[in-house]
């Protein structure tokens, strides 16, 4: 021990050079990436609709031969080499135009690509109209700006789930639960709105729920679904929405906690799983982030909780008439609104498309894929709470194994740092765990497992080793 | 009192931890030349892979150690006068001490092969020694490792990870055979093939060659082979770091010199953890352990001894894990690499190769001994239970599945195991064994 290191370490370890054939299928996949640029530019919508679909096919191609390469031909088993010593996912330059780039995907999406009344869509308007044979196809209309994003979500959750398959194939866990999101995204949450739209129904999203799909509780909504849906449809897309949000959610989150939907049915979680993966280690684990979780979803969860109820009773006619007559107050976004529906609107565009979209996805490469779910997710909070103290889930660790190497925290994408657990011989009881299952996947020492148990000891740890009672979240 | 930890790893953070938990006024003082703070040496080949960097396999945020008034100083211990109760470190600081504790750890062996101080040439255990890995290995093309054991299969994978064509030179005929049986054995070499590492068995250094810059070019084996290699690993075990006990004047053999309470030939002076010999070990335990979970252990035990709770080391059951390239591997309980007569030893193996369970019981009263599980993850505490209670193999197997802990959905195994036991032992037949659920634990 001669070398006094302050700054432990000064050299990078070597990367191995990327091989002609990888180089070569990334290249078809950054081909892909160029070609949707004359999509965007080409005045020829001909042109631009064939350029679309060779973007889309080199794309889906070129990721899904590139996952082969890397992760379908070796042996099987946890291979997060070189994960923090390349710029793609160690916050390099890749990773910031990475980033830029799905930023700015998505604040054009949400405020610059709207139908401006004449079927233009804005900065998105060719690759939108390049849309129309398979939108017409699927939804007897044509395509407009949301379904071009959910075809471009599903596309990513479908080809880096099989990513994700051969990647994580030595576990029948993560295979089951990869093909559990794919089918979600595809089935639930783009084929069948998608039909329900074709036999002129209202579009309608079965695997998202009140207060996640925050309007489906709304007075708005309801009437709307009641309305539009029929009076078989109507009723029960309305009674399957509260259904879940009320009965659903509790009874499975008390049998496997919320995993059941973070991590195995929903959207958000589904990206973040599969096309998020490359970059699941960038959350923070520090102590300090924890405390911005807590300061900020439970919050939003009151926030949410409360518009709610704020709208049904203003419908009610039971709120004095100034919360819901329109106010001139002269404030940006909800001047002439009720104060009502001027919440209504800040929750929208603040949390439902600022923190949801363009924060959540578009900082995935810099923060980590679970931002959004993380520290803003009122569904996450709720489900969250039942299962910090009506479930039966926990996720055990095994005696006194653990070597607190780390790997377990570095994996986790809620940026819990499973590692204080895991070395004190504690089980893991949080509300963000979302049972993605990657620290008992990624744990070289076998320490953690995903269990369902009598809620009884729930808390106790292993008698192997004794922890010490130092706290370390407060 | 004031408590003076020398060495910041497992052992003397365990110490640290305790003692502060036992008696929340104690002064405590942690002295590390290695690094500023305690990281997991396990994981130092993580953050060559790149899996991690160094500040994820620091087991404590930075503002852990002020929190619970640890204080830190990065500085080599260089004297002990353990008449004045004074430590001297390399700053030219003097720390006066209540209680000592010295958990210096190991060093890795070096050998005294001619070449073994070439550029190029180093052992694996340190965070110097992953700094220096981290310089020399950049652009290499091909790499020897010395050693069949837990480090060397280490560097394997490390250097494989990067590209580098590895060739592990091993005296055993099988790999780590002085604690593996031969299935086991197999099971890794399988991984060892799959990783294109060649292995050279029954061989082992002769010397190490170099080129013309002082750097390490080729090794020649005793089995008269050369083999290029710009990089080499020696892995052939650790030795107890003596070199403060020395400098204090306490005893040491292999190790320090210690008893039951871990206390050293001086008053006030105690040792744990790698750099400790038991001057009584107990009947089937060795005197010297450098494993991280008896680290642990003995710096809990004499964490309770300094802070006035005396309690004599009892080295409890054995368990170890380790990970060999994509197979894991869990032992509880003893299983010898060779059968003792006295016991039965029952192996299992899943025809794909990457799953084996050994159970190992008594001929006599069948009381299970030890198990031995690749690519199987099993319980902790209720092996500990079974071994503890000297459970018959028969009653083991018929639970075994209360013993699985493998995720979901995962393949069980159970109903094939007692099969065979069954078919291997017909006098002992299990009835069909319970199995786990997804509402059990």
């Amino acid at each position: 021990m001669s070398v006094l290191a302050s700054v432990p370490l000064t050299a990078e370890p070597p990367v191995p050079e990327v091989a002609p054939t990888e180089k070569l299928l990334l290249a078809v996949v950054g081909l892909g990436l160029l070609l949707l640029l004359p999509v965007a530019f080409d005045a020829d919508a001909e042109r631009a609709r064939w350029c679309f679909f060779g973007a889309l096919g080199l794309l889906s191609a070129g990721t899904l031969g590139w996952s082969w390469w890397k992760y379908g031909r070796g042996p099987a088993g946890v291979h997060h080499h070189n994960l923090w010593l390349r710029a793609s996912t160690a916050r390099g330059a890749v990773a910031w135009l990475t980033g830029i780039v799905l930023t700015g995907f998505y604040v054009i999406l949400y405020w610059f690509s709207a139908d401006n009344g004449q079927g233009n869509f804005g900065p998105l308007n060719q690759l939108v109209h390049a849309l129309d044979p398979a939108s017409q196809l699927l939804r007897h209309r044509p395509s407009d700006q949301w379904f071009l994003y959910g075809t471009f979500y599903t596309l990513a959750i479908l080809v880096m789930g099989a990513r994700a398959l051969w990647k994580y194939r030595h576990s029948p866990y993560q295979r089951l639960r990869t093909v559990s999101v794919m089918f979600f995204q595809l089935g639930f949450a783009f084929l069948l709105p998608g039909l329900l739209l074709a036999f002129q129904r209202p579009e309608f999203y079965f695997s998202y729920f009140w207060p996640l799909k925050y309007d489906y509780l709304f007075p708005g909504t309801v009437s709307y679904l009641l309305r539009d849906g029929g009076p078989a449809l109507g009723v029960f897309l309305v009674f399957w929405t509260a259904v879940i949000s009320f009965v659903g959610v509790p009874v499975l989150t008390y049998f496997f906690g919320k995993r059941w939907y973070c991590s195995w049915v929903c959207g958000c979680g589904g990206l973040a799983e599969t096309a998020g993966d490359p970059y699941r280690h960038l959350s923070d684990k520090s102590r300090a982030a924890w405390r911005w979780e807590v300061r900020l979803i439970y919050p939003i969860l009151g926030f949410i909780v409360l518009l709610t109820a704020l709208l049904w009773l203003g419908a009610a006619g039971m709120l004095p008439g100034w919360f819901t007559t329109p106010q001139q107050s002269g404030l940006p976004l909800v001047g002439g609104l009720s104060p009502v529906d001027g919440l209504s609107k800040v929750y929208g565009f603040a949390i439902g498309a600022m923190f949801s979209g363009v924060i959540g996805v578009g900082f995935y490469p810099l923060m980590g894929t679970r931002v959004w779910c993380r520290f803003g997710c009122p569904m996450a909070a709720y489900l969250g709470l039942l299962q910090k103290h009506f479930s039966r889930f926990r996720i055990t660790t095994n005696g006194a194994q653990c070597i607190s190497c780390g790997n377990c925290s570095n994996v986790c994408e809620m940026g819990i740092d499973v590692q204080q657990y895991a070395q004190r011989g504690e089980p893991i009881i949080r509300a963000s765990c979302v049972g993605c299952g990657m620290c008992s996947t990624a744990c070289p020492r076998g320490v953690l497992n995903l269990e369902n148990g009598p809620r009884e000891g729930r808390y106790q740890g292993s008698q192997l080793i004794s922890a010490d009672s130092l706290r370390m979240l407060s | 009192m004031h408590l003076v930890i020398i060495g910041n790893g497992i052992t003397g953070v365990t110490c640290a931890l305790t003692v502060r938990r036992l008696q929340p006024a104690a002064r405590i003082t942690l002295v590390s030349a290695e690094s500023a703070h305690h990281f997991s040496r396990p994981a130092l080949m993580y953050v060559y892979l790149g899996h991690l960097r160094y500040q994820d396999i620091k087991p404590y945020e930075d503002w852990f150690w002020q929190e619970n008034r640890l204080e830190l100083v990065q500085a080599a211990a260089t004297g002990l006068d353990a008449a004045r109760q004074t430590v001297q470190l390399s700053t030219g600081a003097v720390l006066a001490y209540d209680k000592l504790l010295l958990a210096t750890g190991s060093v890795g062996r070096r050998g005294t092969w001619p070449g073994h101080d070439l550029a190029g040439v180093q052992t694996f255990v340190t965070l110097p020694d992953l700094e220096q890995m981290t310089r020399d290995t950049h652009g290499i093309r091909q790499a020897v490792v010395v050693g069949g054991g837990l480090i060397g299969v280490e560097l394997a994978e490390m250097l494989a990870a990067k590209g580098v064509a590895v060739t592990m030179l091993v005296r055993d005929d099988r790999y780590w055979g002085s604690v593996l049986p031969p299935e086991e054995a197999a099971l890794i070499q399988r991984q060892l093939d799959d990783h294109h590492i060649t292995v050279r068995y029954r061989t082992e250094l002769q010397a190490l060659l170099p080129d013309a810059h002082g750097r390490v070019r080729a090794v020649q084996t005793t089995a008269g082979e050369e083999l290029p290699a710009q990089w080499v690993g020696l892995a052939v075990g650790v030795v107890p770091n003596l070199a403060l006990a020395r400098a204090g004047g306490l005893e040491t053999d292999q190790g320090i010199l210690v008893d039951e309470l871990l206390q050293t030939s001086q008053p006030h002076v105690y040792a744990a953890g790698d750099c400790a010999q038991q001057r009584a070990p107990g009947p089937g335990e060795v005197a010297v352990e450098q494993l991280w979970y008896t680290g642990r252990h003995q710096g809990e035990t004499v964490g309770h001894t300094l802070a006035g709770q005396p309690r004599p080391y009892r080295r409890g059951l054995w368990f170890n894990s380790a990970k060999f390239f994509d197979l894991e591997y869990q032992t509880y309980g003893r299983v010898p690499a060779r059968p003792d007569a006295r016991e039965h030893s029952f192996c299992w193996q899943h025809p794909n190769g990457r799953h084996l369970l050994r159970l190992n019981f008594r001929r006599d009263s069948l009381a299970v001994t030890g198990l031995n599980v690749l690519g199987l993850r099993h319980r902790h505490d209720t092996w500990h239970q079974w071994l503890q209670a000297g459970t018959p193999a028969p009653q083991v197997l018929a639970n075994l599945g209360a013993a699985n802990f493998d995720p979901e959905f995962f393949r069980q195994h159970e109903a094939d195991i007692v099969r065979q036991f069954n078919a291997q032992f017909p006098e002992h037949a299990v009835p069909r064994p319970r199995r786990r659920g997804l509402f059990r634990v």
